[in-house]
Formats: C-alpha cells, structure tokens, sequence
C-alpha cells in the first residue's frame, strides 16, 4: 500500500451516557487524551465497560464524542460521519453481508468508491490471497467456518486501503485455539501491510501477543499505556498489576534505603529488594510479586505455610500463607522438583529484582 | 456533565445525509397531516362552535337516546366478545402447544389462523344469515324454525367472536411457547396434576397475556363496522351510529363529536394495553423455552379437547365456505338446486361488476407498495437509527392503529372537504382516488411497521454499520443490506397491505365517491338491501383475490426468500 500512514489522536474525549435504570447521567469515557502512532498496533484493553468499545466506535464515528476532538492524522473528523471516515472495522460478529458471496463481500466497499470492475477483481482477488481464502469466493458467507468468517471481514476493511484498522473484539466469537492462530495471523498481515490498528479485547494475552502499545481502561480512563514488558513489570496501580497477568501484592513498610536497595518489613520479616526513585521512610507500600517469579524452599525468604498445592502438567500450582497475606506461585517443569503438600511449612523466595514498588 | 457536543455533532451528521433528512421530513409531513391532523380537527370541531369553546355539541349527543344507547350497545357487544374470543383462543393455542395432534387436526388449526386473514369484514355475516337466518339453511331447512332471528346482538357477538379469536389464538400460542417447559415440570414433579399445573404455573404466568388478547379484541371489536352493519339490524354500535349521523341525518358535527368519544374508548384501551399489560407480558415470559415440551398423549385429555376443537374450526371453515357455495345458489333460502353461475353473470352485466373489481384492484395495488415500503422505511428508522423526532414517528404511526377506521374516515370528510382547517388548502383531494389510496395506506401503515420492526430487531444492528463503515450513505445501506435482508417481511407486508385495502371498509364508505365503485362498498349496499346472493357472488370475487395474492406471496417467497435460506443455517 502506497499511502502514507496516518496516526490517530484523541484530545480530551469524553462520552456520556445515561444510566438505563437510574436515569443518572455517567461518563462512559472521561477526558482521554491518546496518541496513535502511524502504523502501530495498539490494543485498548479493560474489563467490559470501562469504555474501550465506546472509544473505538468514537473514532469509526458511530458514536459522537460528547467532549474533544478526534484526528486521523493531522485532520479533525468529529464531524464526519462513518462512511466519510477513512477507517475501516472489524466486528466482533463478522458482521458479514449474509445475502452476499464472499466476492461481493470483500468488493462492496470497492462498489461503492465506483472502481473499475477489473481493478476490483484484482484487488479483490489479491486480498484474498493474502488472508488465504483464495478459491472461496464464490461461497456464501453462511457455508464458512468462524474462522474463515472472520478472514472475510478482515479481507472486507483491508481492500478498501483505510489509514486506520480497527478491531472490535474479533476472537471473542472463536474457540480457544482458533483464537491463538488467528491472532498470530492478524498480526502478520498487519505487519505485511504495515497498516495503523486500532484493536479492542478484555483478553489480556490477545492484547500481549498483537501489540505495539497497550492502552488499559479502566471506568472510561486510561489506566496506563506502554509496551506489553512495561505494563507487565512496571504496572502503575493495582488494578493494571492485576489485570495483566496474575499478580500478588505483599503490604510493606519501608524500612531503609541505601542506593538501589530498599528494605521492607513484611508480616514482620524483613526483606531487601531493589527500588527505583525516592521512597518515603516509614511508609507503607504495595509490592508486585508475579507469580512465575517466586520458588518455595527449606529456608531463606520470607517463611510461610502451603494451603495448596496443585499438578498442573507443566507447572505446580501453589497458594502459600505468608503471615496474613495469601501469595500464589508457580513453581515451572515440577517433574524433578521437590514438590510441598499442604500444610508443609517452607520460605517464600525470589530474586532482588522480581518485585514492583507501586 | 454536558452532552451538548454529541448531540450536536449526531445532528450534523444526520444532516450531512440528505437523503435521510429528506425522508424524516417528509415522513413527519405525512404523519402529521393524514393521521393527527384529521384526529386533532375531530376534537377542535367539536368544541369550538360558531361562539367559541363550547360544550354544547356534546351535550346535544349526550341528549340522544339512540348514541347512548349505542355507548352501551358497543361495550356489552366489545366486552363479551373479547372474553369469549380469548377462552376460545386460548383453548386453540393450548391444543396446539401441549397436545399430540395429529397431521389432519393440524392442517384445520392452520386454515384456522390463516382465513381472518384473506377473507373480506362481512363475510361471517352474510353466512350467519345464509346458515341460522329466518331463510337460513340449518334453522329453517333442517330446523323447521321459522322466525328465528340472527340480526342484533348475539348475532354481532357471535360474528365478531368467529372474526376476532383466530387473533387471541396467534398472539396466545406464541406466549405459550415461550414458557420453559421446565417450569410445569417442576411443577408436576413435586406431585401437582395437570390441572394444578395448568391453574398454579400456566394460567398466572399467561394473565397478562389473557388481557392482551382480551383489549386488542376489545378494540377490534368497538372499531368493527362491516359485521353490525350487516347483522346489527336496528342495534346499533358506535361505529354505525357515527356512520348514520353522517349519511343519514347529515350531521358532522354531531358525528365527529361521536368519533371524538369512541376514540377515547378505544385509547384509552390501547393505552392500558401497550404500557401496562405488554411490559407485564413480556417481564412473565422472557425465558426462551430451553428444550422441546412433552405433549400430552393421555387420551382422557387428549380426545375431548381435539375433537371439540376440530369441531370448532370445521364450524368456522364451513361458515367461510358458505359464502362461495351461496352465491351459486339459484334463489336464497328457497331454491338451492341447480347451482347456477347467474349471480356472477349479471353482477358483471348489471351491476358493474368489472368497474368494482378494477377500481378496488387498482387502488389497493397502488396502496399496497407505499403502505409496505413507508412501513419498512420507519421500521428502519426506529430500530436502527437514533435521531430526535424518533420517538415521535414511532408513536404516531402506532397511534394509528388505535383508531378506528370509522373515526378516521370522519376525520378526513372534516378536515379535508373544506381543506386543511377550512382553507381550501389540499382540498383538491377530497373526493379522488388519491385520499382513498391515502386511507388505505394509513389503516394498514401499522401492521406493517409491527411485523417490520420485529424483523430487522433479529437482524444484528452491526451488518449495517459495517455497509455503513464501508463508506455506504444511508440510502445505500437501506437498498443494499437492509431491503435484502427482511425482503420475505417486506413481501407479506406487501401482500397483506393489498389485502388490507382490498378488504378496507369502514373509513372507504364515509369517502368513496359515485365516480368510484369498490367491491366492499357493494357488498355492504346489496347486503342492506337484502340482495345476498348478490352480495355473496361480490364477496367470492374478493376472496379468490385475496386467497390468491397470498398464494403468490407464498409461492414467491419459497422460491426467492431469502431469510428463509439464512434462519436454517443460522
């Protein structure tokens, strides 16, 4: 695709809606300022309603924000409605034209931009090739399987050559392992295309696999944004800890710091581990642990006691007391481990670096 | 918080569709004119006399014997028929739903539910007379009774019923199914009989149903103008009296004020029905039944109720056939062999016969595609998009349906015969072809935006907004994706906006001028006069029209249907 790529901004967006049962007015997304880089692959990740699809059918203009303003590139679009936008989206249900073949699916925007009929077949066609449907185009949408489904509708937004992609939850309708495959795919066409993608999830490992940037929401605010390894390590608040991945939180008062290392009291143990910045003596800060970070052993660490202990195949599961404070562990290759039962009392050990001050 | 931004920004983006606005104007436009504005020149004319607001024209219908007695005549008539068309129909609806059937009983149940649909308003009368009249067939001939009487009130409420339960049975039997199976077996497993299921899980968990059935008949009743017409005799309802003001003693204004209270009946009906009872309906019967319901096979249970209802609709299958066989009688109630085709001859070499058939063709089928296009046109509009004067679309042409066509027609001699409020303005209408296709349009407008709007809320609201995403406008989206997509309810709107208008008489007779014969306007004129063979051999025609646009439409949408195709694979 020759055209030059285009970002997408949000300045100040708001939207609100009214509550159906109360009548009361509420920000379904309140004053969120984003930056979409050109060509990225940015992921809008939360629990449902904290506003990601809102923000998302803002910017393909389905929904008008009620504050700020949108751009695609460096152009405002508030005021254009969807079919004037140079966007293109893909439906968590497909959202295919059922009287319609897959030919005349993938060309219906192509018929409507009035492309000469010959150039449609060949951009058609070549689309189709790309997300591998190449001789299916004369079936009906209903004789596909849910996987080839979702191939037409990305083939539908791709041919039309839009700045921006955008992806409202599309695995969500998959099963499990069709659902991996396709995100691996999505995410090599979107790479081969080298499009702007825009894509909506509460699926935590879809969003770490597809992309560049992550945006968490969380009640219509942007949680945090980064890179997958930036919110996973460096989550800002407990619910971004917890949300991505599974996280413990340790209570702890800080009771020394000398250049990088901080000394906390935990349970009344007392524990060394790295820090970045200023800490405030006396305080008491939340800790992340992740739980593929933390062994059990005979000694060293904090002590606790195991309340459970799970096979899991590739992993032990463990819950262990540490004081009053339950901690999950996962415990990875368990077959030559030495393996804690219930009720066993151990340390909870893990290296300086593996904890997260928030 | 403000949400002055959205909203306008939503505005600007509906204005930046022309074609949209377009249709929204125009649509309000019409609504407004043909469907307020005749109501609200009802209500203004009959309290504003030559000194201003004054109450003096109600008192003066007040003071009429013959309007108060035709209040209470049309509630009597109204309230029995709709408790008797609603145990009727349940009775049918529970049949079918909880009893093993077999093939045979099953066809009568569906010819049941299909003929109140494809048969013209007099026809039970006509076969009422033909059959238990002083000529009938079965009181004088296999009887022996002379002077029984079929014409007054038994005679419209035994009409009316035989008209109006196949209705109850419908809306009856989709609610039925609708009750999770699960419920009565729970019921019946902690020990309950089938009757105790019936009358503590059943019956509580279907009353509000019952009322609905019972106001939606109530109102079909009180609007109803063909059958006490034919079989009133001198009992008069509402409808009729309101009719005879105006032809008879040519008083309007007394009329419209007589409209202007049987429309408040009848609004008032609707109100309870649409606000209270359908939400309590639908709070009762959300759940989708979960699997299939085991059917009664206990013979006790099952062959008394079988055979009365068979019994029933073979009763009610032989009154619709009267009506054709009669017309090939030689003379009514005294000579019935050899049939005889003469009736036929001489309607179309006397009386016209070709005229009536053509007019009232023409006009339905110039109705018919307005009527079932404008219909789809707001469905879409109310389900699909969001603008300001939704709501306001949405109320009216459902409005519509609470109005009788009795009331209606009065409004539109009102408000038209002197142009709008006595201007002149469109006053060239009054009188042509033009407002009859009008009436047509907006008696069965309703019916038509029910079944549409039922048909695109099963259509996923995000197709369109992908056409749309896709760079289609409005129009675009509506010929392209909506249009295909409900095109089988698009056809039987079609179909049943024809036979609507086809079959449309009450607000017709208070409109239709000499220039114009229409064919139900011939029946009502023969059927007064006591010509019923003439008046059979009218209706016939008008059957097989009917019977046979809905057979077209049957046979077009089992070749070209599209959602059909869709429903099995989804």
């Amino acid at each position: 695709m020759e055209k030059t790529k285009k970002g997408v901004r949000l300045e100040h967006i708001s939207k609100i809606y009214q509550d159906p049962k109360t009548g009361k007015d509420f920000y379904a997304v309140h004053d969120t300022s984003l930056t979409i880089e050109p060509g990225s692959f940015v992921t809008l990740l939360g629990p449902s309603g904290c506003g990601k699809t809102t923000t998302l059918r803002m910017i393909a203009g389905f929904e008008s924000p009620d504050e700020g303003e949108i751009y695609l590139g460096d152009e405002p679009i508030n005021e254009l409605t969807p079919n004037k936008r140079d966007t293109a989206m893909v439906f968590q249900s497909y959202a295919l034209l059922p009287h319609y073949n897959v030919f005349d699916n993938v060309a219906y925007g192509l018929k409507l931009r009035k492309v000469h009929k010959d150039e449609i077949k060949e951009r058609v066609m070549k689309i189709l090739d790309l997300v591998e449907l190449s001789g299916m185009e004369g079936r009906m949408t209903n004789q596909l399987s849910g996987g080839q489904q979702q191939r037409v509708a990305l083939a539908r937004a791709l041919v039309i050559e839009p700045s921006v992609l955008l992806f409202d939850e599309p695995l969500s309708n998959l099963d499990a392992k069709l659902r991996v495959s396709m995100r691996t795919e999505i995410r090599r066409i979107q790479q081969e295309v080298g499009i702007t993608a825009i894509y909506v999830t509460h699926d935590q490992s879809e969003a770490m696999a597809l992309s560049d940037n992550i945006i968490i929401m969380n009640k219509g605010v942007v949680a945090q944004m980064g890179t997958p390894q930036e919110i996973y390590y460096h989550p800002n608040s407990e619910f971004v800890a917890d949300f991505i991945g599974e996280a413990n939180f340790l209570k702890g008062t800080l009771t020394g710091q000398s250049g990088s290392m901080a000394a906390f009291s935990i349970e009344g143990n007392s524990l060394e581990v790295e820090s970045q910045g200023k800490l405030e003596q006396g305080k008491e800060y939340t800790l992340v642990l992740r739980p593929e970070s933390a062994h059990l052993a005979e000694e060293g660490g904090l002590p606790c006691k195991v309340t459970l202990s799970c096979f899991m195949g590739s992993y032990q599961n463990y819950q262990v007391m540490v004081g009053n404070t339950l901690v999950k562990l996962t415990e990875s290759n368990p077959k030559n481990k030495h393996i804690y039962k219930v009720g066993e009392s151990c340390t909870l050990k893990f290296e300086p670096d593996a904890v997260h001050i928030l | 918080m403000a949400r002055g931004q959205g909203a306008a920004l939503d505005r600007k983006k509906l204005m930046a569709d022309p074609v949209m606005v377009t249709t929204i104007v125009l649509l309000i436009t019409f609504l407004t004119l043909f469907i307020l504005y005749p109501l609200a020149i009802l209500l203004v004319d009959s309290f504003y006399g030559e000194q201003g607001v004054t109450l003096d024209i109600f008192k003066r219908i007040f003071n009429m014997p013959t309007f108060t007695t035709a209040i209470t005549n049309t509630l009597k008539v109204g309230f029995l028929v709709g408790i008797l068309s609603t145990l009727i129909g349940l009775l049918f609806a529970y049949v079918e739903v909880y009893v093993r059937m077999n093939r045979f009983v099953g066809g009568l149940f569906k010819v049941v539910s299909m003929l109140p649909v494809v048969s013209p308003p007099f026809v039970l009368s006509l076969s009422m007379i033909m059959l238990f009249g002083k000529a009938g067939i079965i009181t004088r001939f296999i009887l022996g009774i002379y002077d029984n009487s079929v014409y007054g009130y038994w005679g419209i409420v035994i009409v009316q019923t035989l008209t109006f339960f196949p209705v109850c049975y419908m809306m009856l039997k989709g609610l039925l199914k609708n009750i999770d199976p699960s419920l009565e077996e729970a019921a019946r497993d902690m020990g309950a009989s089938r009757m105790k299921v019936f009358t503590s899980v059943t019956f509580p968990l279907l009353l509000p149903g019952l009322g609905n059935a019972f106001l939606v008949t109530f109102i079909e009743s009180i609007a109803d103008f063909a059958n006490p017409m034919i079989i009133g005799g001198s009992y008069d309802t509402l409808a009729t009296t309101i009719y005879l003001q105006i032809t008879g003693a040519y008083d309007k204004a007394g009329a419209a004020a007589m409209a202007v209270v049987l429309l408040c009946i009848t609004l008032l009906m609707f109100a309870v029905q649409k606000y209270y009872l359908e939400a309590k309906t639908a709070a009762t019967l959300t759940g989708k039944a979960s699997r299939g319901r085991m059917l009664i096979e206990d013979r006790s249970v099952k062959i008394p109720l079988t055979i009365l209802c068979s019994l029933a609709a073979c009763f009610v299958i032989m009154m619709y056939l009267c009506v054709p066989i009669g017309s090939f009688f030689p003379t009514w109630g005294y000579k019935f062999f050899p049939l005889t085709g003469k009736w036929f001859g001489l309607i179309f070499t006397r009386y016209h016969g070709l005229q009536a058939f053509t007019d009232s063709f023409m006009l339905s089928l110039i109705a018919a595609p307005i009527t079932a296009l404008l219909s789809m046109i707001i469905s879409y509009l109310v389900v699909k998009r969001k603008f300001r004067s939704k709501g306001f679309i949405e109320a009216v042409s459902m409005l519509a349906m609470a109005v009788p066509g009795t009331v209606l027609g009065v409004g539109y001699i009102r408000g038209f015969a002197s142009g709008v409020f006595h201007t002149g303005f469109l006053q060239g209408i009054y009188g042509t072809g033009l407002i009859l296709i009008i009436v047509f349009v907006v008696r069965s407008l309703p019916t038509g935006t029910r079944s549409g709007i039922s048909a695109l809320q099963q259509i996923d609201k995000s197709i369109e907004e992908s056409a749309y995403d896709m760079g289609a406008d409005s129009l675009k989206v509506f010929m392209t994706v909506t249009l295909p997509l409900i095109k089988d309810s698009f056809l039987s709107g079609l179909v049943t906006a024809f036979v609507r208008s086809i079959t449309a008489i009450s607000a017709i007779i208070l409109l239709v001028t000499p220039q114009f014969l229409l064919i139900t306007v011939q029946i009502n004129e023969f059927a007064e006069k006591g010509s019923y063979s003439l008046a059979c051999a009218f209706a016939t025609i008008l059957i097989i029209i009917t019977y046979g646009a809905v057979l077209l439409m049957n046979l077009f949408i089992k070749h070209f249907g599209t959602s059909r195709k869709l429903k099995e694979d989804n």
